[in-house]
C-alpha cells in the first residue's frame, strides 16, 4: 500500500448536470487527482457512508477509498449543495473533509452563508483550472501535518485491532 | 500530400472557431475546453459538444411544451432556462447564454408574450450554434481520418 504522502488525492465531485460533471472531472484529472463524480447529494452521502462501513468493519484496509475533498454544485434538485455541506459538517466522521461549493449564480449572501457554514471555497461556474489549483492547499493541509502525527499514523495502520482513525494524520482524541 | 491536407484542415478548423469567437457565438470558456483536450482524452471537445447538444435539445423541447399551455408554469420554465443557461455557460455558448438570461427575465416578470419571443431567440441561437458545431466536428473527423491513414 502506497505511503500516504505519495498517493493521489481522491476528490468526490457532485453535480446534477452531465456536462458540468464531465468538465469538473476533466479539470480534476488534469490536476492529477483521482475523481469520483456523482449526480446528487444522496449518492454522495452513500459513497461516503460506504467508506465508513468499510472502515468500521475489520475489512482489508486497501479496499476503502479515502475522500480528501468534496466539491459540489449548489443548485441541485432535492438536496442542495448547501444541504450536503451541512450534513457533512454535522457528521462526526465526515466533518473534517474539506468541502468546496460551485454555483453559476453570483449571489453574495449565498456565498457568505456557505463560507460561514463550513465551505473552504466558493467557485463561480464555469469552473476554471485556476480555481482547481486553489484546492491543493486545502488537501495538503489535511495530509501534511507535523511529523509526530505521521509516525502515529504509520503505527495505527500497522495495528491489528482495526481502530485506525478516519484521517490517519489526525491526533486521536 | 496528406500532411498538407491535414495542415489545411487544421487551419480551417482554427479559423472557423475564431469566427465564432468574433461573432460572439462562443466565448473564452470554449478555449478552456480546447486546452483541456489532450492525448489521454483526444475527443474531449467532441464529447462535450455532443453532451451539450443532446441536453439543450431536451430542454428546448420541454420549454416549448410549457409555453404551449394556456397557463404557463413560470417556475418550471425558469428551472429549465436555468439549466440551459448553466450548460451554455459551461461550453462557452455566449449568445445562447444571453438569450437564456432574457428568457429568465421574462419568466420572472410572468410575461408570456415576452417569454415566447425570448424562447424563439433561444431556439434560433441554438440552431445556429448546432450547425456551426456540426461543421467543426466534420472537419475534425476528416482530420482524424487523414491522420489514421498515415499510420
Amino acid at each position: 500500500m502506497a505511503m500516504a504522502a505519495d498517493a493521489k488525492f481522491h476528490v468526490l465531485a457532485v453535480d446534477d448536470t452531465l456536462i458540468d460533471r464531465k468538465l469538473i472531472e476533466k479539470l480534476l484529472k488534469t490536476s492529477s487527482y483521482q475523481v469520483t463524480a456523482v449526480d446528487s447529494g444522496t449518492r454522495a452521502l452513500e459513497f461516503l457512508g460506504l467508506n465508513n462501513k468499510n472502515r468500521n468493519s475489520n475489512a482489508d484496509a486497501s479496499v476503502h477509498v479515502e475522500v480528501s475533498l468534496i466539491i459540489t454544485d449548489y443548485c441541485m434538485p432535492g438536496m442542495t449543495g448547501y444541504d450536503l455541506l451541512r450534513k457533512i459538517k454535522c457528521s462526526s466522521s465526515l466533518k473534517d473533509i474539506p468541502v468546496v461549493i460551485m454555483s453559476s449564480d453570483n449571489i453574495p449572501s449565498r456565498i457568505n452563508r456557505c463560507l460561514e457554514d463550513g465551505a473552504e471555497e466558493f467557485f463561480l461556474k464555469p469552473v476554471q483550472l485556476s480555481d482547481v489549483n486553489k484546492l491543493r492547499p486545502h488537501l495538503m493541509k489535511s495530509r501534511c501535518k507535523p511529523n509526530i502525527n505521521k509516525r502515529k499514523a504509520v503505527e495505527e495502520i500497522a495495528s491489528p485491532d482495526g481502530t485506525r482513525s478516519r484521517r490517519y494524520n489526525e491526533l486521536e482524541v | 500530400m496528406n500532411q498538407m491536407a491535414i495542415a489545411a484542415l487544421k487551419n480551417q478548423y482554427k479559423s472557423f472557431v475564431q469566427s465564432m469567437f468574433d461573432e460572439g457565438v462562443l466565448d473564452n470558456q470554449f478555449s478552456q475546453l480546447q486546452d483541456l483536450q489532450d492525448s489521454s482524452n483526444p475527443n474531449f471537445v467532441d464529447e462535450v459538444i455532443t453532451l451539450f447538444c443532446n441536453d439543450a435539445e431536451r430542454i428546448i423541447t420541454e420549454m416549448n411544451r410549457y409555453l404551449n399551455y394556456q397557463n404557463v408554469d413560470f417556475s418550471k420554465l425558469d428551472s429549465h432556462v436555468h439549466q440551459l443557461k448553466g450548460s451554455s455557460s459551461s461550453i462557452g455558448a455566449h449568445r445562447l447564454k444571453l438569450a437564456c438570461v432574457n428568457l429568465r427575465q421574462a419568466s420572472y416578470e410572468r410575461n408570456k408574450e415576452e417569454c415566447v419571443e425570448a424562447f424563439n431567440s433561444i431556439r434560433h441561437e441554438y440552431c445556429l450554434l448546432r450547425s456551426k458545431f456540426q461543421f467543426l466536428m466534420q472537419i475534425e473527423r476528416r482530420i482524424v481520418a487523414l491522420e489514421n491513414n498515415q499510420q
